[in-house]
């Protein structure tokens, strides 16, 4: 070693493709890294054993039935959300937008299910309700789509700035149908008009079959399809769609078009199938969950769904917790803070390697 | 006459607000770094604050305002720049996707500020912290005195001025000096910057974590000042944060514009309170959840019409949410 120039104590390294095992074995390395963290907390704050804490956490979703029941209901309406986004993000179109798009549905249903409940029969209602809130989300992920489309407008802001937009329209016409009452309650309480009836005494069971449907037609839209084809070569480089003779413009367009429409589905399954309700927090932050989620499983839906029941079960954890010791729901948000943050940063171990100076690695590469 | 006093008094410290979260978000920007964690850093700024007053105030016997200013002011920078270190982290060194940290980081700040914040109000219903919020809204003594002129221009607390001397500073900063250029430089084109010797790891770094602190300063003026000392866990402060990044673009980054349009922001969230008796006439309270959206429909026209312009003056930092990475080529 003749070279003169002082080699870096660090050196960064790109990996070719990490191992199946590898990605495996690193993310589990992250969750325990921030189980433990999450542990030190609790305990810190609280004085409590954190390994008790944790079997408490665990009946959260495991518990009752009952609760298992609402577990897998939350589970699937940020599910939902995440395959909506899934082939947005796969594009690289970053929509913050679910938020609203999903507003948007659930708004568009929710005046159908009141101002149309009783003059429709229930056969044309349903069709109504659904073809309108898919119409509605679609043309809300629409208007961004457009801009982006046509003049590089930034798609991160811009859809971000159209959920409080939509907040607003639900806002008002919650205002409008809730009248002189403190608040709307259940829509059709008497009659039960719009509501999904119940299966196999499961109240959320059209739900979950919607959104297990969605899982595998979406994986089969991203991964075998000429548009998944698409999505995907417009996503790792527009300059190469282009030259492969894609119209990029189009591609956007149709996939924010559908983004938008299961955002706007999901907005009728929360009101129609969870809720029965509408307000400004329909939605409950799940548009923004959700993103993590598409991410993080690199748009393969079935990974979404294992990633999305972990936040759920932190997240039902974390409550129940709350609960037993007197705390309050806001530890759910500071351990799946914490959760992500490791995930997050666990990528690096799988798409980047270390390399010290001198080191075993730096000899095995100079040999190669 | 009165009533259009009294909008413009409720505006100037609202823009205040978001013009710290969306100066803080321009210099961290200005690196490249597109932190949507402002909301969180927010939060973990302003509960900082609120938490350091509270127990300064209730562990002291006599408690001195100045030091409770400095004390939270020291606690707000700290907290947030520790959000933003979490952030600069995970982006920089670890190369995470920006989008995605910042908005676990707003999670997890919000989550943290008001975890703590409930403990802190133990059952209350709000908790106050009397004094630093007299020692924040303290006026000018005897300019705000002089009649209407004195109320509307010297009727606010100091953080209100600061803002403004900090725009001020920032501008010369971003423009004047070697090392803001060089951050700028960082944000157009990482790669040109490091072949020119500049460190962009150290420019990264520090410009999210200076960000960081500004922003967090937004959340801080917004619980001791504007919010009169009161933690409440409402979602406010996340709806102020996300106002300050629609801030920035409305501001094409350039921190003198952020003091006219915060004031604008502030004008527009005030809107559906003040026009309609302004005007002489009442519009029913489904009409004023309408005119909210007003501030965010402007932020779109503003993003629509700098993309159709395509002034390169106007557009966002070349390299603004793209990680750096010195051997990918």
């Amino acid at each position: 070693m003749s070279n003169p120039v002082k080699e870096p104590f660090l050196r960064i390294v790109k990996r070719d493709e990490a191992s199946i095992a590898r990605k495996i074995l690193v993310r589990i390395a992250a969750i325990l890294f921030a189980l433990v963290l999450d542990a030190l907390f609790i305990f810190f704050v609280t004085g409590l054993n954190p390994l008790s804490v944790y079997v408490v956490m665990f009946q959260g979703t495991f518990g009752t039935s009952i609760r298992f029941s609402w577990a897998v209901r939350d589970l699937v309406s940020l599910l939902c959300i995440g395959i909506a986004l899934a082939p947005a993000f796969k594009m690289k179109f970053w929509n913050i937008g679910a938020e609203g798009q999903v507003l948007m549905g659930a708004l568009v249903t929710a005046l159908i299910m009141v101002y149309l409940g009783g003059k429709l029969p229930g056969t044309v209602l349903f069709p109504v309700m659904i073809v309108t809130s898919i119409a509605v989300g679609a043309v809300w992920g629409l208007i961004p789509a457009f801009f982006k489309a046509k003049w590089k407008t930034n798609e991160t802001l811009f859809t971000l700035m159209m959920n409080y937009v939509a907040t607003s329209f639900v806002a008002c016409a919650v205002n409008i149908m809730r009248g002189q009452a403190s608040s709307l309650g259940k829509l059709n309480m008497g009659t039960k008009i719009g509501w999904f009836p119940q299966f196999f005494g499961q109240r959320y069971n059209i739900n979950i079959l919607v959104v297990v449907i969605l899982t595998f037609a979406m994986f089969f839209y991203l991964k075998y399809t000429k548009h998944g084809y698409e999505i995907t070569v417009v996503g790792e480089s527009e300059n190469t769609a282009r030259y492969a003779g894609i119209n990029v413009s189009r591609v956007i367009m149709r996939t924010m078009a559908i983004s938008g429409a299961i955002c706007g589905l999901c907005g009728l399954l929360l009101v129609c199938g969870r809720d029965q309700t509408i307000s400004t927090s329909t939605a409950g932050g799940n548009g923004f969950t959700a993103i993590i989620v598409a991410w993080l499983a690199k748009f393969n839906t079935f990974y979404m769904a294992l990633i999305a029941f972990l936040l759920i079960f932190l997240q039902k954890g974390a409550g129940e917790i709350a609960s037993a010791y007197g705390l309050n729901d806001f530890a759910s948000s500071i351990i799946s803070g914490v959760i992500l943050f490791c995930i997050l940063g666990s990528e690096f171990f799988v798409n980047y390697r270390c390399i010290f100076r001198a080191g075993k690695a730096a000899k095995k590469s100079d040999e190669q | 006459m009165s009533s259009l006093i009294a909008w413009i008094i409720r505006a100037i410290p609202f823009g205040t607000i978001i013009m710290y979260g969306a100066m803080g978000e321009t210099v961290t920007e200005k690196s490249g770094n597109l932190n949507l964690g402002v909301p969180g850093i927010m939060y973990l700024g302003g509960f900082a604050g609120f938490a350091s007053a509270y127990f300064y105030e209730n562990s002291v016997a006599d408690p001195i305002p100045l030091v409770s200013i400095l004390l939270t002011l020291f606690c707000c920078i700290v907290a947030s720049m520790l959000g933003g270190l979490i952030f600069s982290f995970l982006t920089i060194t670890l190369r995470a996707n920006q989008n995605v940290t910042g908005l676990a980081l707003t999670t997890f700040g919000m989550g943290v500020a008001n975890f703590f914040g409930v403990f802190i109000l133990n059952g209350k219903a709000y908790s106050a912290a009397p004094m630093a919020n007299a020692a924040y809204i303290r006026k000018i003594p005897v300019l705000s005195e002089l009649g209407i002129a004195g109320q509307i221009v010297f009727g606010y607390g100091f953080l209100v001025y600061a803002a403004i001397l900090l725009a001020v500073l920032l501008h010369w900063f971003l423009n004047k000096t070697r090392v803001g250029l060089n951050l700028r430089a960082v944000g157009e084109n990482p790669a040109t910057a490091d072949a020119a010797g500049i460190n962009v790891t150290k420019y990264k770094y520090l410009a999210t974590c200076i960000g960081a602190a500004i922003s967090g300063i937004g959340g801080l003026y917004y619980v001791l000042d504007y919010n009169s000392g009161i933690w409440a866990t409402t979602g406010q402060i996340e709806a102020l944060g996300w106002l300050a990044v629609a801030l920035v673009i409305f501001t094409t980054w350039r921190p003198l514009n952020a003091i006219w349009g915060a004031y604008l922001f502030g004008t527009l969230y005030w809107l559906y309170q003040f026009l309609p008796s302004l005007m002489g006439f009442t519009v029913a309270s489904y009409v004023t959840d309408l005119i909210q959206m007003v501030p965010y429909l402007v932020t779109i026209v503003v993003l629509i019409v700098t993309s159709l312009r395509k002034k390169k003056e106007n557009q966002p930092p070349e390299h603004l949410g793209l990680a750096y990475f010195r051997e990918e080529r």
